[in-house]
């Protein structure tokens, strides 16, 4: 009948959001979002359908929102790591301790669910406390101070499960990755209230200013006043704790935890995430809200693919690509080079934060001394 | 005179852990110390040692290659493919190591010109591979050609009573000898080694950055290439499935092999050592029998974990 008006709603609230963001870092990828949700509109029939059954909202859309809770809370703590200048490699494996844990002691050791998971995350935020001693405390390189706990850490998680798959029906645990609040599910609660705590925490406390100050450059921040061992203890910490929670959501969601594959490949995707967020790798600015949509971004070309019926095995390679080009775009050696070649859009890239060109002559950018 | 010999500090260190390791394998079990357990070491840690070896290149020159596994498994599916389709099974591996050459040639074109982190390219490498693999097929293909069956086993020897060299062994210790000789006596390896110290400084001496950073990603494309035509060796069948992780063993070993992740220091024989020693913990885990293979991983995070600390303690007086 007028099965466009919702559609037409959804549109408009985008434009504006777009709009609004239009001087913002994370304009960029709002509208990548935008493309593939463009793309869906036109191609994939239904994506945008959505259903209340039950008193509970079902669709495409409402189920991005759900499976890509895990990337999206990983990213939340990946995000000031990579702001520091270091990455986390073991949040994929501090899920599977996290989910083992928790489900451990509920089956074998019949714990009520909320000690498990008050014990699950204090394990986590442990765990992530580790490699920020590694990497503040010893001065390790974090690639490879995260890489120790990546490779023990599923192991570890194993011998917690005796390498047994733990399922577990208690109504708790499961409401967490299953249970619907006002109608929507209940992970998207979680993912919003990280997010709004997170976000209060460090834009109206100078922890942020701190957090950028490390990653632009530890010394120089150290000598101004800022702990930066401290700052970087606690942001691996963060990043432990948000870790342990996507850990928890993955185990509820299929109702069991497998040590072997609950979070593989998720650190990863979560560092995507923040990368397409546009934070660079480099250190130095964080874009919080950016690396959550960035996590939405990397969901929904997942559920498009799958709604398209590519198989999940194939599903790689499109991602793949979409790494690359993100990257390419973030590379401003690769956006001066376009901008010489297409005039139109050299007048538009400098309005969205390219740096002049005057100012990128190659030799400029290596004569900078390393970090 | 100290500071030449703090180089070699994590060599000897990653010796003694092999030693140690092998010693305490042979005293527990009646069994481990013959020859025929350690030529057996080689074979089955052949194809993660050559793709290793790739992997301490670039490790060298202070980036990373996380491509390794998928890599591996894409080959694996690749040639099990061609040679079902009837291909002559050299020109099917000839191919496979053009694409390892041309795909690493690519992923260091990203990295050198475009300036991207080496860790995100390598990444979508790691990607795109693993789905390239189910774009050829999507199960498990068996090798059933005379060359495995018949040529392969004629090309291994006796090396000492009852232990038989395999020719994966053997093409692992090639691709060892291969790369120390790149490394250590080429100029090809000493501006790798550059690169890894400060790229900065490399550049400013004049060193060809472009040629080498192109050039040591397509030769680590070549080893995971070669990785892969020997993991069908060892396996005769081609899964694209399979491998997931192997990266992380790769990268294990090389930094057990006592080259620093930080580039610039580390030796190609160290890495052989590293490679043993892994291979060695799951052979004890293995020869034990109750204790689990989750073991392994621990084990080797702990090591991992031991090495690292030791280079920290080793970097310090002289950084």
């Amino acid at each position: 009948m007028i099965d466009w008006i919702p559609d037409l709603i959804f549109w408009i609230v985008f434009c504006a959001i777009l709009f609004c963001s239009r001087k913002q870092r994370v304009f960029w990828t709002v509208g990548a979002l935008g493309l593939l949700l463009l793309f869906n509109q036109f191609f994939t029939p239904g994506f945008f359908r959505i259903e209340l059954l039950d008193g509970h909202f079902y669709g495409s859309l409402i189920d991005v929102l759900n499976q890509g809770a895990k990337v999206m809370l990983l990213s939340l703590g990946m995000v000031f790591v990579i702001a520091t200048g270091g990455v986390d490699l073991s949040v994929g494996a501090i899920m599977a301790i996290s989910a083992a844990v928790s489900s451990r002691l509920l089956v074998s050791e019949h714990q009520p669910a909320l000690i498990a998971v008050t014990v699950a995350l204090f394990i986590s935020l442990a765990a992530g406390l580790w490699n920020g001693m590694l990497v503040a405390g010893f001065g390790i390189q974090p690639i490879v101070a995260t890489l120790v706990l990546m490779v023990a850490g599923r192991g570890i998680a194993q011998l917690i499960t005796e390498g047994q798959i733990i399922n577990f029906l208690d109504p708790t645990m499961v409401y967490i990755g299953n249970g619907h609040l006002f109608a929507l599910p209940f992970t998207l609660t979680i993912v919003l209230v990280m997010l709004g705590v997170t976000l209060i925490v460090v834009r109206r406390s100078a922890l942020g200013l701190y957090i950028e100050a490390v990653g632009d450059n530890a010394e120089a921040s150290r000598y101004s006043g800022v702990n930066a061992k401290q700052v970087k203890l606690f942001v691996y910490t963060f990043s432990g704790f948000c870790a342990g929670l996507a850990g928890l959501v993955a185990c509820s969601n299929i109702k069991s935890a497998d040590a072997n594959n609950i979070g593989l490949y998720l650190e990863l995707d979560a560092i995507l995430a923040v990368v397409i967020g546009g934070t660079s790798l480099q250190g130095g600015r964080f874009y919080l809200i950016g690396a959550v949509i960035g996590g939405l971004f990397i969901q929904t070309l997942t559920t498009t693919l799958y709604a398209r019926n590519v198989s999940s095995d194939i599903s790689p390679v499109p991602k793949a690509i979409v790494i690359i080009i993100v990257c390419l775009f973030q590379s401003e050696i690769f956006r001066e080079r376009l901008s010489r070649y297409i005039r139109p859009l050299g007048r538009i890239l400098p309005w969205a934060g390219a740096r002049p060109r005057e100012n990128i002559s190659r030799i400029t950018t290596h004569d900078t001394p390393e970090r | 005179m100290t500071r030449l010999n703090a180089k070699y500090i994590p060599l000897i260190a990653t010796a003694i852990v092999l030693l140690v390791s092998f010693g305490t394998g042979s005293l527990l079990y009646p069994n481990f110390g013959t020859p025929r357990v350690f030529v057996n070491l080689l074979n089955d840690s052949a194809f993660v040692g050559v793709a290793a070896i790739g992997e301490s290149f670039v490790i060298l020159s202070g980036g990373i290659d996380l491509s390794v596994g998928s890599m591996i498994a894409f080959i694996g599916i690749l040639i099990a493919k061609l040679l079902q389709a009837g291909w002559d099974p050299f020109i099917a591996m000839s191919i496979a190591l053009c694409f390892g050459v041309a795909a690493g040639a690519g992923m260091g074109c990203l990295i050198h010109f475009f300036e991207l982190p080496p860790f995100l390219v390598t990444l979508a490498g790691l990607f795109c591979f693993r789905g390239l693999g189910f774009v050829i097929h999507q199960e498990s293909i068996e090798i059933d050609h005379p060359f495995y069956s018949q040529v392969l086993p004629q090309l291994s020897f006796l090396v000492a009573p009852k232990a038989v060299m395999p020719f994966t062994a053997m093409c692992f210790l090639a691709s060892v000898i291969f790369g120390t000789f790149l490394a250590s006596f080429t100029r090809f390896g000493r501006n790798v080694y550059a690169i890894g110290s400060s790229e900065n400084s490399a550049r400013m001496m004049g060193l060809p950055i472009g040629r080498t950073k192109v050039g040591l990603y397509a030769l680590a494309g070549f080893f995971s290439a070669l990785g892969g035509i020997v993991a069908t060796f060892y396996m005769q069948s081609g899964n694209p499935a399979s491998f997931v992780g192997l990266e992380l063993d790769a990268i294990a070993s090389v930094v057990i092999g006592g080259t620093l992740l930080t580039g610039g220091v580390g030796f190609i024989p160290g890495t052989l050592m590293g490679v043993l020693i892994l291979g060695l913990i799951q052979q004890i885990i293995i020869f034990n029998g109750t204790l689990n293979s989750w073991w392994t991983k621990i084990v080797i995070g702990a090591l991992l974990l031991v090495f690292i600390i030791l280079q920290k303690l080793i970097a310090r007086p002289t950084a």
